[in-house]
């Protein structure tokens, strides 16, 4: 492996109205080393991947490529160079098939047939099993990202980058795509790699560049240091840990009973004989490879999709029949999976986000059905207010806010209006260190308060970190529960493959 | 525009911006009257003279503004009524395309009803026919919105073919069940303005202003404060932002559907009725004009903003008169005038990149 440099990244500035992105950052990616680039959202660690790779253009400062001057005007030009990036959102095509999704992005494909056979080279070459001829709308999250993947891989990229690539696989699908990693490593192809887990970085990475503010403040060999160390560097604090305090009642809050649900159309899961209670103050975790049915779970217990009747109650309160809004005045709340266009409307801005979900349950619509917006605009800064939400004011349009920022006020909107139960599906998916430790601590403070909560997740730390009990869901069925604390990352990878003592299969 | 090395590039904004959105209809205006101008000029006319006759003649010459002027409510009237019900859809995403054909049907089930009670005076009869036009047009948007919720057709597609299906009833009534007994065979029913208790007549003399005005100024006002401040207005722009965010927040599609198809055509239907007992005064083979397709121009002209409509209709009166006056004066042949009015929609469209996109000017040094 040469320790050659190649991409050297000079002095790069970037500056928006308002805000400096990027100020002087400076540092070098060698061939063949995967090098994390670390920060806190509003870092400037998107401002400046999306420099590398053509999006944006600096303001000042260089990049050299290969000792060559690199100033890529467009991605299509970072992709002639060889720099290739897989999103953390997908851009893909559901109704589409994985070769033809792939064909989509190239400049001259070649015929479908001959790309399928491509894709499957690669695809056992560097063990990312896909099938080139299944629709991209049936295939979890891991396999797009492996989709992605590979559309990357078909242009032979000198550097790839990832963006948050672990956030919604299983420690499984991990392990392939470290192996993947370095086997690119290995072939001299440089990663830049993204990510807040500052355990992934210390398995995989050489090197790592952390941003603060926008500046670089530390290049370090991240196997040395220890977490807690570069979370610091990160944040420019001391870290909090979230505190739990349990205070399980016997008081059952959500019960859901031989829950059976057919889905309409085949890109969702069926559901088989789901039955579970929830206690009072009780945090049970729910894990799964994604598309496993947890958003059609989340959809059941939510009420956006109805079910019979008594399969679920509330407090003893039958509710499977009753929608949404009737939900939420009883005291169930949801926070889903998807920010943008599902949990909140990117193109509105924070007070008419506030009104989406919180009009029944904080009385926000009068009973002529006028609606009392300065209500709800105090309601909307009170939750910027309490859960430290990074924005100028509440008039901001939702889809301007960090990943992070926009967490913390679903996350906020739904505690404040103080459920009884709250379910919420990847409470900090793709959200950086810092602001999933306050989100983090907001769950476990609303169950020290007597509120029962349901997570759904992926990140299985996240689950032994925060829940009493523990439930794996796989192909939309449903283990016993079992208490949390004891369990290893490796017992549950089990479970959630679907094998071991605690699976009672129904067939 | 968009080229890696160029001149201009577009950079995305954070959010769609107010200032451009209120701005760009004015520079549309601008940019329709520059190369409408041009148009002119290549046809062989004074292009400044022809913008003036079209925009300013009917307005302020005293030779044609006593003429123009009521005309210029009398054409908005309609427009604005159907534009205001259409801009509903149009923010949910529901697309009514025939708003035509709703006009239509209000207009024959209104002028029915008033014809059905025919020679009796009454004062409910003209109110009876507001409810049967009203009606009418809701029933005959209604067949797209129930095909939509029911079996998911595009109501694109099906709201514009019941369009030629109202245009065939039309000419089969005029010709059948509702001609005038009276009327020496000829096609077209009685005419209602000499049926006192069924015509909507000139409020104020000499003014254009009829029931019609009046009601499509209320309505302006009535929509305004319903997208505002009530929460059906925020249920329609949520279903046209994000279908399942609206679901989540307890928005049934289908009911926003029915409603946003069913106040549209009821909208149109009553500016049918009003036109068919105003100033056209008789159903006829060509009763109808285009405003219904007219009012989706008039619709994003204001975008899809009541007072905005409002405005943006009677633009686009002004030019439809402003049109035939230069028709008249100039010779100007009338594909001219219409597509001087389609530019208008076009720059409007091509103005709203403005909105979501800054520019940004970049010189590259040549080597």
């Amino acid at each position: 492996m040469s320790s050659s440099s190649l991409l050297e990244i000079n002095g790069i500035t970037k500056s928006y109205p308002g805000v400096i992105a990027n100020e002087d950052v400076k540092f070098t990616i060698k061939t063949g080393e995967i090098h994390a680039l670390l920060g806190e959202n509003g870092a400037g660690k998107s401002t400046l991947v999306k420099t590398i790779y053509g999006l944006v253009k600096p303001d000042k400062g260089l990049m050299k490529l290969n000792g060559n001057l690199y100033s890529p005007n467009e991605p299509r030009d970072a992709r002639t160079c060889g720099v290739a990036m897989v999103f953390q959102h997908f851009s893909l095509f559901n109704a589409l098939t994985v070769a033809e999704n792939i064909a989509l992005g190239m400049e001259s494909p070649p015929s479908i047939d001959r790309l399928s056979n491509k894709i499957e080279t690669i695809s056992i070459e560097y063990g990312l099993p896909i099938n080139p001829e299944k629709m991209v709308g049936s295939l979890s999250a891991g396999e797009q990202q492996r989709v992605e993947i590979i559309r990357c891989l078909l242009q032979n990229p000198k550097l790839l980058i990832m963006d948050e690539p672990t956030s919604v696989l299983t420690p499984n699908e991990i392990k392939t795509l470290f192996n993947t990693l370095k086997k690119l490593k290995s072939e001299g192809t440089s990663i830049l790699y993204i990510s807040h887990k500052l355990e992934d970085i210390r398995s995989i990475c050489d090197t790592a560049t952390i941003l603060r503010g926008g500046k670089n403040v530390g290049t370090c060999d991240p196997k040395k240091e220890n977490v807690r160390n570069i979370a610091e560097m990160m944040i420019g604090e001391t870290i909090k840990i979230p505190k739990k305090k349990s205070t399980i009642s016997k008081l059952v809050a959500l019960e859901v009973d031989c829950l059976n649900w057919v889905p309409r159309d085949s890109s969702q899961k069926q559901l088989k004989n789901i039955s579970f209670k929830l206690l009072k103050g009780e945090i049970l975790g729910i894990g799964g490879v994604a598309g496993n049915g947890q958003d059609e779970l989340t959809e059941i217990l939510s009420g956006e999709v109805l079910s019979n009747k008594n399969t679920i109650r509330l407090f003893d309160n039958p509710i499977g029949d009753i929608g949404v809004n009737k939900r939420r005045l009883l005291g169930l709340l949801t926070a889903p999976e998807e920010r943008l266009g599902h949990a909140a409307i990117p193109d509105m801005d924070l007070i008419e986000n506030t009104n989406l979900t919180a009009h029944t349950r904080e009385n926000l619509v009068k009973k002529s059905g006028i609606v009392d917006w300065e209500k709800t605009h105090e309601l909307a800064k009170n939750i910027i207010k309490e859960f430290d939400v990074r924005t100028p004011n509440a008039k901001v349009a939702a889809g301007s806010l960090s990943g992070g920022n926009l967490q913390k006020f679903v996350i906020g909107r739904e505690v404040l209006q103080k459920p009884l139960v709250f379910i919420v599906n990847q409470p900090t998916w793709g959200v950086d260190a810092a602001a999933a430790s306050s989100i983090r601590q907001a769950i476990l403070d609303l169950a020290s308060t007597g509120s029962a909560v349901i997570i759904i997740s992926q990140d299985l730390d996240e689950l032994l970190e925060l829940t009493d009990n523990f439930m794996a869901i796989n192909s939309g069925e449903m283990s016993q529960k079992i208490n949390t604390q004891g369990l290893t990352v490796d017992e549950i990878g089990l479970m959630i493959g679907g094998t071991g003592a605690y699976w009672k299969r129904h067939d | 525009m968009l080229t890696g090395n160029g001149m201009i590039r577009l950079e995305k904004r954070p959010q769609p911006s107010k200032k451009w959105t209120s701005i760009t209809p004015f520079l549309a205006v601008l940019a329709t009257m520059f190369v409408g101008g041009i148009m002119f000029w290549a046809l062989g006319q004074d292009p400044i003279e022809a913008i003036r006759i079209i925009f300013w003649d009917p307005l302020f010459n005293p030779q044609f503004a006593s003429y123009a002027r009521p005309q210029i409510l009398v054409k908005a009237g309609p427009l604005v009524l159907i534009a205001l019900g259409l801009s509903l859809g149009f923010r949910a995403n529901i697309w009514n395309i025939g708003a035509e054909g709703q006009y239509i049907i209000g207009a024959i089930c209104g002028a029915g009803v008033g014809l059905a009670f025919y020679p009796s005076e009454g004062w409910f009869i003209f109110p009876l026919m507001v409810i049967a036009g009203a009606l009418g047009g809701f029933l005959w948007a209604m067949i797209p919105a129930i095909l939509k919720i029911k079996f998911n057709t595009n109501e694109i597609l099906v709201s514009l073919m019941l369009v030629y299906v109202a245009e065939k009833i039309l000419v089969s009534v005029s010709l059948g069940l509702m001609r005038n007994p009276e009327g020496g065979g000829f096609p077209g029913s009685r005419n209602l303005q000499y049926y006192k208790a069924a015509s909507n007549p000139e409020l104020i003399s000499g003014t254009g202003m009829h029931w019609g005005v009046l009601v499509a100024i209320a309505l302006t006002c009535l929509t305004y404060i319903m997208l505002t401040k009530h929460i059906l207005g925020f249920q329609i722009k949520i279903s046209g932002q994000s279908n399942k965010a609206a679901r989540f927040s307890g928005t049934n599609p289908s009911i926003i559907t029915a409603i946003c198809l069913g106040v549209s055509g009821a909208l149109a239907g009553l500016a049918g009725l009003f036109e068919v007992s105003g100033p056209s005064g008789q159903i006829s083979i060509d009763f109808n004009v285009g405003y219904g397709f007219t009012a989706i121009i008039v619709a994003f002209l204001g975008r899809l903003n009541p007072f905005g409509i409002l405005l943006a209709g009677l633009l686009m009166a002004l030019t439809y008169i402003g049109g035939e006056l230069a028709q008249f004066m100039l010779g100007l042949p009338a594909a001219a005038i219409q597509a001087f009015q389609g530019m208008l929609l076009f720059f409007l469209l091509a103005g709203d990149i403005l909105t979501n996109y800054r520019p940004k000017f970049t010189y590259k040094k040549r080597l």
